[in-house]
């Protein structure tokens, strides 16, 4: 069971500390994408941020990751504080970004052959990490389709693919921008119990930027409500609700309760426009 | 359904037929002179008449722009990828090739001329710098437009500037440089032929000035033919090599064929 507050969870410092951060793209006008941003996340926790669109939910990603730095303020992850694009990361966006001249067992290969140790092991362990990458595609429903290219797949195995490259490396940080946000509505539902028997199954630390509610409460521990540009974190709310949560729970009480005060918090966020 | 895949087989070879059928037919209806426009049929006579030195003059100009070409393939990728890899060389060379690329050549000729001599170095040399410009462009194009989506990927993944280069930016580039050889062979052959039309003693260019000077037309359309044809040879050679090395690249055209197959 993962309510995220089981008592030893909540002593433990948190695994990503993002402290009174801001970032001022540099530019003709100079847009502040956030200020005074706080945001935790615990070793293994599911945390969703939503937010009305524009409110620099890509850039927090940029933060956490690495590849963006604050103008002020400044993010840790694991202990150390973030200077230089982290090096174990797994990402996933709406676009699924794959390499078209690789198959679908190639493309989860990718990861591998970049992320030290696995890089310098990869020639000669070739087959451990075809055999590693084939049982994650099966796992997410994708056996027998490992040898077909990304435009010979549907949208939804393509992201399924996408899914599965952001974690074949076992990365400290899941990172996910809105990854269901082209599909339609039933491949989506399919998609978060993939990714929610997965968490399950392997507990990895996951940041999930959506602008869809019903898919942050159904997968969060954590939902954080941004408010619009410069982007704050105006509201946070535990999920106790119990996993695995299945499609019946989301016309529960208790979850439409959650999606309400999301929206609410909302709603204050563009009036504050 | 096979109708019209046989139309789409035959189409070239019918246009083609078409434009000289046409073109024999009007020579002869109003009786142009020959040293004015001759027939297809009296240049391919020409062809056959001075098929040897034909031959020898078309082969050393094969040779001048294949040799020409492959420099221009080198030279061009190895600026393509390094302006495509760094956007501040993009931006600090951009100005200087475009005015480069806007100089006609065949007012470089002169010039290569005075350096190397009449003959065949100026050939290559004006064949290279026509060619390698689209090979740059093209290759500089297909790793600048690597998605960021892919780049931050990598980039978290502890990826090096080069390895994003070497598993995406080269490897998504490749349809792009072959698209580019199938241009830069046809203007390959363009080069060399202006060089050896103004400064050579050898090569189809110089044949064409020779016939021209003396009013053998048909033999000057006849060279035409022949450069015409080498294009195409090379051309289909480019473009078999494209369909070989970047399959995933071309989908979108099977995929219209199989349709209309279908």
């Amino acid at each position: 069971m993962a309510t995220a507050q089981s008592p030893e969870h909540s002593k433990r410092s948190p695994f990503v500390i993002v402290e009174d951060a801001s970032l001022l793209y540099q530019g003709e006008q100079g847009v502040l994408a956030l200020e005074h941003f706080d945001l935790s996340i615990m070793q293994g926790e599911f945390s969703a941020v939503v937010g009305p669109s524009g409110c620099g939910k890509s850039t927090l990603m940029k933060l956490i990751s690495g590849l963006s730095r604050p103008t002020a303020g400044r993010v840790v992850v694991g202990d150390a504080e973030v200077k230089a694009p982290l090096k174990n990361v797994g990402m996933a966006f709406q676009n699924p970004a794959l390499l078209p001249w690789r198959t679908a067992l190639e493309n989860l290969l990718l990861p591998l052959q970049v992320v030290r140790p696995h890089r310098e092991r990869f020639r000669v362990q070739r087959a451990r990490y075809v055999e590693q990458a084939r049982m994650l595609l099966t796992k997410v429903g994708l056996a027998g389709v490992e040898n077909r290219y990304p435009w010979e797949l549907s949208g939804g195995m393509q992201q399924r693919v996408s899914l599965c490259r952001a974690l074949i490396h076992n990365p400290q940080i899941l990172l996910l921008d809105e990854p269901f946000g082209a599909l339609d509505a039933f491949t989506r539902e399919e998609l978060w119990d993939t990714l929610q028997t997965l968490w399950q199954e392997q507990r990895f630390t996951v940041l999930l930027v959506t602008h869809d509610l019903t898919e942050a409460v159904y997968l969060a521990d954590t939902a954080h409500v941004i408010s619009t540009r410069p982007g704050r974190v105006i509201y946070g709310c535990k999920v106790e609700l119990p996993r695995p949560r299945g499609s019946e729970i989301r016309y529960t009480p208790a979850f439409v309760e959650y999606v309400h005060e999301l929206r609410a918090h909302i709603g204050r966020a563009r009036d504050l426009l | 359904m096979n109708w019209r895949k046989s139309m789409f087989k035959a189409s070239p070879w019918l246009t083609t037929i078409s434009f000289f059928l046409i073109w024999e037919i009007l020579c002869r209806l109003l009786k142009v002179p020959p040293f004015v426009l001759p027939a297809p049929s009296q240049a391919v006579a020409a062809l056959i008449e001075f098929w040897p030195g034909i031959w020898l003059n078309a082969s050393h100009t094969l040779l001048t722009t294949l040799l020409g070409f492959g420099i221009a393939v080198i030279f061009g990728v190895a600026l393509g990828v390094a302006v495509g890899a760094s956007p501040l060389l993009y931006g600090a060379l951009n100005p200087l090739l475009i005015g480069f690329n806007s100089i006609p050549k065949v007012a470089v000729v002169p010039i290569l001329v005075l350096w190397f001599g009449i003959g065949t170095p100026p050939a290559v040399i004006t064949a290279f710098l026509v060619a390698f410009f689209p090979i740059s462009v093209n290759v500089a194009t297909g790793i600048a437009t690597t998605e960021p989506e892919l780049e931050d990927v990598l980039r978290s993944l502890g990826a090096s500037k080069f390895d994003v280069l070497y598993r995406v930016g080269l490897p998504r580039s490749l349809p792009y440089f072959f698209a580019s050889l199938k241009i830069a062979i046809t203007l390959a052959f363009v080069g060399s032929v202006i060089s050896e039309t103004v400064a050579s003693n050898q090569g189809i260019g110089y044949l064409m000035m020779a016939a021209s000077s003396t009013f053998r037309v048909p033999l000057v359309f006849a060279a035409l033919f022949v450069i015409a044809a080498m294009g195409i040879g090379m051309h289909a050679i480019a473009a078999l090599f494209e369909r070989r090395h970047t399959r995933w690249a071309v989908r979108t055209l099977d995929r219209s064929n199989f349709a209309a197959e279908g």
